[in-house]
């Protein structure tokens, strides 16, 4: 608790805290404005091109969809978070000061983690209320129908898909701590793991069809939607995903954990 | 403390110290206590990316006296600083001595640990070749004065003249080294007087740790 408490100091200081969630404001919200501003553009209203129409808009879980859409850049946000704060103690230096008055390595490890999940949490609601509010805001506007919103269908939706971008963004994060771990340089570890969701996934993908199946990224998108992203139409199961993406944060928090516990501060 | 200090850029002074003081269990309080025995008390609050080297180095031995040491271990305390910084930390090691914590300091610069220890380990080649206090070291030295005539050509007349008292005398450049402690620079100036001889300087030398050194390392490679 004290390591958890230590490590929200650094996360809670103003200019990081409020300038990471105005990010997940403004991503959230250009997402879901423009799924409702340009919801009659031939062009579409989504992510690569797809078009989500007024009548799913006006289904329960329709002020859902901007939040949803939102999980691949508000995982960026928390890969971002999670490996610069990891990396950072290596850059600094200050991975020796922690371990003077807490030698016990995997217990710091799980009280920074602990502590960023804590921030990952309030950055997904944050992200929520920011989609549902603008949603609420623009629904007139674009002639949306909320009537099956507010109903229990239209909560129970809501509670699924806040669980699961929440878990989606669990998986950015963690893949970010290990990139962090691995690089111990906060923009390396970032750059590269951006450029690799970002572009190396959708090369494989185009390349080799089949391995998009497989690919992390993909696999936290499937999970953040619940089941295929909008417009894709091969993606594995839901349950599939889960399983595999749990897996694959499994072994990378093993990793994780050797080389935290393993390797010499001072390399 | 190693070398040099390493915290959070972004983060003030007490925002660094408290977080250390909350992993190790120390209550916030003690931040407040250690920044104003540092000489931080008022810039606690600036980040610490806007602190000198001098305050930088202080806020270390900040964080490290958080626990309430009884010995303070610091390598090269006075790396990098200038010598306003230099004084700062020297005044702050000798207020934490006078409180009774031992400060050991791990240094290569010998002429500012001769000003701050009272005690010394002296290594070479990783055997110690002295222990002990820093007077007992110094005295092993043998003490000269130096005296400087007026006038450069009464050089080899005084040296000639000291020599007859039994003391050593070594002409250097402008003046004469004579080896004998203090007490024989009165007998100097009065038998230079008598001799016609104006000293225009009479400087008792202790020598220095650097030079005790050299002395106790001579002839090793």
């Amino acid at each position: 608790m004290r390591i958890f408490l230590a490590e929200w100091r650094k996360l809670k200081r103003p200019t990081f805290f409020l300038g990471t969630m105005g990010s997940v404001i403004f991503v959230t919200g250009l997402v879901t404005s423009l799924l409702f501003l340009l919801i009659d553009a031939k062009t579409g209203n989504a992510d690569r091109g797809n078009r989500i129409t007024r009548e799913m808009l006006q289904l329960s879980d329709g002020f859902t969809i901007g939040f949803n859409s939102s999980n691949g850049l508000l995982g960026l946000v928390a890969l971002s978070v999670f490996a610069a704060q990891t990396a950072q103690e290596y850059t600094y230096g200050t991975l020796r000061n922690l371990l003077v008055r807490q030698p016990r390595r995997i217990r710091l490890l799980l009280g920074k983690y602990f502590s960023m999940l804590m921030f990952a949490l309030i950055s997904v609601v944050v992200s929520a209320a920011t989609a549902i509010g603008l949603a609420v805001a623009l629904s007139g506007r674009a002639k949306v129908n909320t009537d099956n919103w507010f109903t229990d269908a239209g909560y129970s939706a809501f509670g699924h898909s806040f669980v699961n971008v929440f878990i989606s963004t669990i998986g950015y994060g963690t893949i970010g701590m290990l990139l962090g771990l691995i690089f111990r340089s906060p923009i390396s570890s970032i750059s590269i793991g951006t450029a690799y969701l970002l572009v190396v996934e959708s090369i494989i993908s185009i390349a080799w069809k089949p391995a998009s199946n497989w690919m992390p990224g993909n696999l936290l998108s499937v999970v953040a939607t619940g089941g295929s992203p909008i417009g894709v139409n091969d993606a594995p199961t839901y349950s599939q995903a889960l399983l595999r993406i749990g897996l694959y944060l499994l072994a990378a928090s093993v990793i994780t954990a050797t080389l935290f516990k393993r390797r010499d501060v001072a390399n | 403390m190693i070398e040099g200090p390493a915290f959070y850029p972004a983060l003030s002074g007490m925002e660094n110290l408290k977080v250390l003081a909350k992993i190790g269990g120390i209550p916030f309080s003690r931040c407040q206590e250690l920044l104003d025995l540092v000489g931080l008390g008022d810039r606690g609050k600036d980040k610490y990316k806007n602190y000198s080297l001098g305050m930088k180095q202080r806020l270390g031995i900040a964080a490290a006296l958080l626990p309430n040491p009884k010995l303070l271990i610091l390598d090269e305390p006075t790396n990098g600083l200038d010598p306003a910084g230099i004084q700062e930390v020297r005044d702050l090691l000798e207020q934490l001595a006078a409180q009774g914590v031992t400060v050991f300091v791990s240094s290569h610069l010998l002429s500012e640990l001769e000003m701050i220890s009272k005690y010394l380990v002296m290594l070479r080649k990783g055997s110690v070749i002295f222990a002990g206090r820093i007077e007992e070291l110094l005295h092993r030295n043998k003490p000269t004065i130096v005296a400087k005539p007026s006038s450069i050509n009464a050089l080899s007349f005084l040296a000639e003249l000291i020599n007859k008292t039994g003391h050593k005398a070594i002409v250097e450049a402008d003046h004469v080294r004579v080896d004998a402690d203090e007490s024989f620079a009165i007998q100097l100036n009065k038998l230079a007087f008598e001799s016609g001889i104006v000293l225009a300087q009479l400087t008792p030398v202790r020598p220095s740790l650097e030079e005790t050194f050299f002395e106790l390392t001579e002839g090793e490679a």
